[in-house]
């Protein structure tokens, strides 16, 4: 197999020469965090008052984690380091609650970022020969637009489709002969399930390849896409909070996703110790970003779940492998490739006096796409005895919650005391999708 | 001249129409006029009953969402062209009916019909002016 580098010398560089890359980055990345109200409080607290106080990696390990919680806290500007006129671009992901989190990139960053982007793609074999279309959704969320730029820079045309209308995108696929899709898996099986209806086969289509991500999905579901299409499915992985979906990604091997250790510090830990865990031995992934400036992060809680591999990949890479999320630590629902806080539906729920306290939230498969389904119930004092009030108060319900987790659920209405009474919070979840 | 009608939110499970009936029932309380409107999800059930108040009483005890609304009980001629005659009164003056539907029994020749208006206080005027006659709340408790 042919196996072509974006950057052979980093790419293939031995392991020492890579910690020297980190160590080198990791104290210009706190020389920037010192500069942050956050971090200014608390890198001193653990006796880091400079650069000079990282003398080796191990010391990173004096940095406390920093958690969505601390993001939440300091929003929207206790982790900027430098003035906003030096920002070129922010990106957001879903909150716990109405608070987004935020990130901030300097025009450096944004090429920083754009390269590692660029490198995953050309390291799938993917060059300037093919044609992309972006099918994820642009705007805050990361996955279109970080996509859309590391694509231009490998020299790809991008058609910037973004997410839904899949009577288009299939149109699109055909008139510009598109070879690959960057797509949730979920929605890459629902695109098939339509081919039929619009007269389409799959012979029709140029498709080569397609990058998935957004939501974890099982090697099963890779083979189905892989089948179904005659492509290669390469997964993806990232997160908003690290730059969107360049971190890891795999190789023309298909064994997993390398992680771009020169961007990128990962350690694996026992998510309820915050003890290292042993390479091959699942645990929380914790990434130090060492290519962002603008908003410093170390040391942060993925609340992702998965193992780094042991052994070498035959491409010669030696960025470790992460393996595919296998889950997470926390109740975040991933709904078609959508971050959602079952906190932020609550939260939405408790300030619309027409309903109880009371509410469910279900998350099942309509075919291939996930589906959002809110129930609550109706506070009986305000019913009117009209349907149509009935009928508004749901909309009114959809909208809100499509304002504040951007996709919109199915809302259900019941008569008081029908849904379960829980104590706790996670058992308001039912989520009946298969399990990976 | 207007009458009370319950009307009740239900979601669409089963039984559940003859759970509120059998309620009704076991607290002496008679329906006089019975009417549901469905949507998928949800269905409103509309009653009069002999006894509104206690009805609505015995309705919320048992948790569920019910809610009083003036309507307008109207004799219609049980003949051809009967309920014709009345609406045509009603859109002649510009009256708007959002839904109207029958009693369970007739009285003597004449079949009785529930009008909801959206402004009932109009309505009845106007019908009062054409003669027509609005069966009262005495006259419900009696049917
Ligand atoms: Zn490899």
């Amino acid at each position: 197999m042919e196996i072509r580098y974006w950057n052979k010398e980093i790419e293939t560089a031995d392991r020492e020469k890579l910690r020297q890359i980190q160590l080198q980055r990791l104290k210009s990345i706190i020389a920037s965090a010192l500069k942050t109200p956050f971090y200014s409080r608390r890198l001193p607290s653990v006796g880091i008052h400079s650069p000079d106080d990282i003398k080796s990696l191990d010391d990173l390990r004096k940095i406390p984690f920093t958690t969505k919680d601390d993001l939440r806290q300091n929003y929207p500007k206790g982790l900027l380091s430098v003035d906003t006129s030096e920002v070129v671009r922010i990106h957001t992901s879903s909150g716990t609650t109405g608070v987004p989190t935020v990130i901030y990139l300097s025009a450096k960053d944004l090429d920083a970022a754009t390269d590692i982007m660029a490198r995953s793609i050309y390291a799938t074999g993917t060059d300037k020969t093919d044609i992309l279309q972006n099918m994820m959704s642009y705007g805050l969320f990361t996955g279109g637009l970080c996509m859309h730029y590391g694509a231009e820079r490998v020299g790809l045309m991008v058609i910037p489709a973004a997410g839904g209308n899949t009577k288009r995108q299939i149109q699109l696929m055909k008139d510009f002969r598109t070879t690959v899709l960057h797509i949730t898996p979920s929605y890459l099986l629902h695109v098939h399930s339509k081919l039929a209806e619009y007269s389409v086969a799959v012979s029709d289509l140029a498709l080569k390849k397609a990058f998935v991500g957004a939501e974890p999905h099982s090697e099963n579901t890779r083979r189905k896409i892989e089948d179904l299409f005659d492509i290669d499915a390469y997964n993806s992985y990232g997160l908003s909070e690290m730059n969107g979906p360049g971190v890891a990604f795999e190789c023309v091997y298909k064994t997993d996703l390398h992680l771009w250790e020169d961007a990128y510090i990962v350690e694996i830990i026992n998510p309820k110790t915050g003890e290292l865990v042993p390479d091959g031995k699942e645990g929380e992934v914790i990434l130090t970003n060492l290519i962002r400036h603008a908003m410093p992060l170390m040391r942060y809680r993925t609340r992702d779940l998965a193992f780094l591999h042991k052994e070498s990949c035959p491409c010669k890479r030696t960025h470790r492998r992460l393996s595919r999320i296998l889950g997470r630590t926390d109740d975040m629902l991933i709904i078609n490739g959508v971050n959602i806080f079952p906190s932020q539906i609550e939260e939405v729920i408790m300030k619309i006096p027409e309903v109880g306290t009371n509410y469910q939230i279900c998350v099942e498969k309509q075919g291939a796409l996930d589906r959002l389904i809110v129930k609550v119930e109706l506070y009986s004092k305000i019913f009117m005895g009209e349907a149509k009030q009935i009928d508004n108060l749901k909309a009114k319900i959809a909208d809100e919650l499509k304002a504040s987790i951007t996709l919109k659920p199915a809302v259900e209405l019941h008569e008081p005391g029908v849904l379960p009474v829980f104590e706790g919070k996670a058992v308001r979840v039912v989520d009946s999708r298969p399990k990976l | 001249m207007k009458i009370k009608q319950i009307s009740i939110f239900l979601e669409n499970r089963k039984g559940r129409l003859y759970d509120v009936c059998a309620l009704l029932g076991k607290n002496d309380i008679n329906i006089r006029a019975l009417n549901v409107a469905e949507t998928e999800a949800f269905g409103i059930l509309r009653i009069v009953v002999n006894k509104p108040d206690a009805a609505v009483k015995a309705l919320k005890d048992a948790g569920i969402v019910a809610k009083i609304t003036d309507v307008v009980a109207i004799e219609v001629d049980d003949r051809p062209g009967g309920l014709t005659d009345i609406l045509k009164v009603l859109a002649d003056e510009d009256v708007n009916i959002e839904y109207m539907y029958g009693f369970v029994e007739k009285s003597s020749d004449r079949a009785l019909m529930v009008f909801r208006f959206d402004d009932v206080d109009k309505a009845v005027n106007i019908l009062k002016k054409h003669s027509i006659k609005i069966v009262t709340e005495q006259g419900v408790r009696e049917l």
